[in-house]
């Protein structure tokens, strides 16, 4: 530390102090030692309210380095505010390269989505984790639940599918669906939607869970088995969608709605901005993309 | 009947501080029995049911149950995972009040359910169609199988904790005042169906209850507690027909006569 100080107070490299990252860290590495079993940590306050990522804010920061390249996604996309702010308080307070490109990054803090653009080793995914205990809508004492992970006693997760079944004739959660880690732990993958799931299934990146309110971090390393829960006769399916994306025709991607105006006409994009963006470079065309509209000619999607 | 008894509890107390829970209760418990403990309130009937229940541990003494494989263990040597599957799957417990065992905010056919899943049933149609059986076998209409238990009146409640608790085919099941709380025509529906199910499964079964009648309807053996300590016991019949110690006396000259 610098004893003189100016003015202004000076940020240590990546805003949390050594002390903090040292911590942090150490959760990190007993999450991975212990795939999807929740580390306790202590949690420190963020120039940020809670719910916006001050869990993976943490976690990002621990583990940043002056080489690293970040890319920071919100529901898949890179120009939301929650991503902007984010990317532009790292190259802030740790001066570090930042990407929109999938591809190029090493650590991608993400907010509910896994990028589309299949990850490599090497590469760092953190996710934003608002609540982490899969149980916890099912039973609300901590102490019990903790108990639950310790015993492997998981019945409860399987009662929630049932009533998803009985409610709606099918498993009608589409978010937030829990896994069961390298045959031990289940695990909340945070709100992404259960499209993604399979995507966590022995990836080649190490995945980092961070939940600042909660004060918990877990971890899948690298080609760990992620398996959804289910039962044998309604197994786990992901969303399908029956048209593609409107602005660069991908077929099996995860896509939003969005409302056009306000008679209800709406259509459906890539929810992974930077792989519709590339697409789009390399010549792909929606039936709604610009350049097949001619202007002055805009319709409205069925 | 085996040879053997199935519960063996020996010298059990269970001190709080300096007062006295239950001190020094001894007795077997045979397969297919149902054993009443009753007393006055305070007398340390629950705090009995807890501690052999598990749910309590007891200042001394031992408790040892008969495993499926016919083995003895020894309750609190136990480890709490084992315990704890014991629970769930050779153990059932009625409590008083049924959300104290219901899952109040899922349907009753997860309430059901929920054993089987626990126990690694994993196909939906199946834990379906027991969850429907059971439901007919304590009087529920197939129809309510969605609906809450939240929605349900005390006496269908209870007779849906019974279902949960008895869908694993359990061999021992403990029950703390399972009629407390309801009106006397309820009560003798349950009671009548309990003595059903009692029988026909072969359950042993401790009844924990302050209702002689309801100690008289279905148990075949009672221990009459006060203070913490067994006063009297011997078969229901004996002892409330003839009862020798003077609180037992008391506690049969008080009923009231209708």
């Amino acid at each position: 530390m610098t004893a003189q100080s100016t003015d202004i107070a000076t940020y240590n490299f990546a805003y949390l102090d050594e002390q903090t990252k040292r911590m942090i860290r150490r959760a990190i590495l007993k999450g991975i030692a212990i795939p999807g079993y929740q580390v306790p940590f202590a949690s420190r306050e963020m120039p940020m309210p809670y719910g916006w990522g001050t869990g993976g804010v943490q976690v990002t920061a621990s583990i940043i380095g002056p080489d690293d390249v970040l890319k920071v996604i919100d529901q898949g996309a890179d120009d939301t505010t929650n991503a902007v702010s984010i990317r532009a308080f790292f190259r802030k307070v740790a001066n570090v390269a930042v990407t929109t490109e999938t591809a190029k990054a090493s650590i991608i803090q993400t907010r509910h989505r896994i990028p589309e653009h299949p990850l490599k080793a090497g590469q760092v995914l953190v996710y934003q984790v608002p609540i982490p205990e899969p149980l916890r809508f099912l039973e609300p004492r901590e102490t019990e639940t903790r108990k639950m992970h310790a015993l492997e006693e998981y019945g409860l997760m399987h009662v929630k599918l049932y009533e998803d079944i009985a409610r709606h004739g099918r498993i009608a959660t589409t978010y937030a669906y829990p896994v069961k880690v390298e045959g031990r732990y289940v695990m909340d993958p945070s709100p992404t939607p259960k499209f993604d799931n399979p995507k966590m299934h022995r990836s080649p990146a190490l995945q980092l869970f961070g939940a600042g309110r909660e004060k918990r971090i877990y971890a899948v390393p690298p080609f760990t088995d992620v398996v959804s829960l289910d039962f044998e006769d309604h197994p786990f399916e992901v969303q399908t969608f029956d048209q593609p994306c409107a602005l660069c025709a991908a077929e099996n991607v995860y896509l939003d709605e969005v409302i056009l105006d306000d008679h209800g006409s709406h259509m459906f994009v890539c929810s992974d901005t930077d792989h519709c963006e590339k697409r789009r470079a390399d010549g792909h065309r929606g039936h709604f993309a610009p350049e097949t509209l001619a202007p002055g000619n805009m319709e409205p999607a069925q | 009947m085996t040879d053997e008894p199935l519960l063996r509890v020996s010298a059990l107390s269970k001190f709080y501080g300096s007062r006295v829970g239950c001190e020094n209760v001894s007795f077997d418990l045979w397969p297919g029995e149902v054993l009443a403990v009753v007393g006055e309130s305070g007398s340390g009937k629950t705090t009995l049911l807890n501690c052999l229940s598990t749910r309590l541990l007891p200042s001394s003494g031992t408790a040892s149950y008969r495993m499926r494989d016919g083995q003895f263990r020894e309750l609190y040597r136990m480890s709490e995972a084992e315990r704890r599957f014991l629970m769930r799957t050779d153990w059932g417990f009625v409590h008083q009040n049924p959300a104290d065992g219901l899952r109040m905010t899922v349907s009753a056919g997860a309430n059901v359910g929920e054993r089987l899943m626990a126990v690694g049933d994993r196909h939906y149609g199946k834990i379906r169609a027991t969850a429907v059986d059971w439901l007919s076998r304590v009087e529920i209409d197939e129809d309510r199988i969605d609906d809450e238990p939240r929605a349900f009146s005390g006496g269908m409640r209870q007779r849906l904790q019974i279902a949960r608790n008895l869908v694993t085919g359990p061999r021992l099941v403990f029950m703390d005042e399972p009629t407390g709380g309801l009106d006397v025509s309820v009560q003798a529906r349950l009671l009548d169906l309990l003595r059903g199910l009692v029988t026909d499964l072969g359950l042993a079964a401790i009844v924990v209850t302050h209702d002689l009648a309801v100690a008289r309807l279905l148990s075949q053996r009672m221990m009459v507690m006060k203070d913490g300590r067994v006063v009297e016991s011997g078969l229901t019949d004996r002892v409330l027909d003839d009862p020798r110690a003077p609180y037992t006396q008391l506690l049969v000259s008080s009923i009231l006569q209708v």
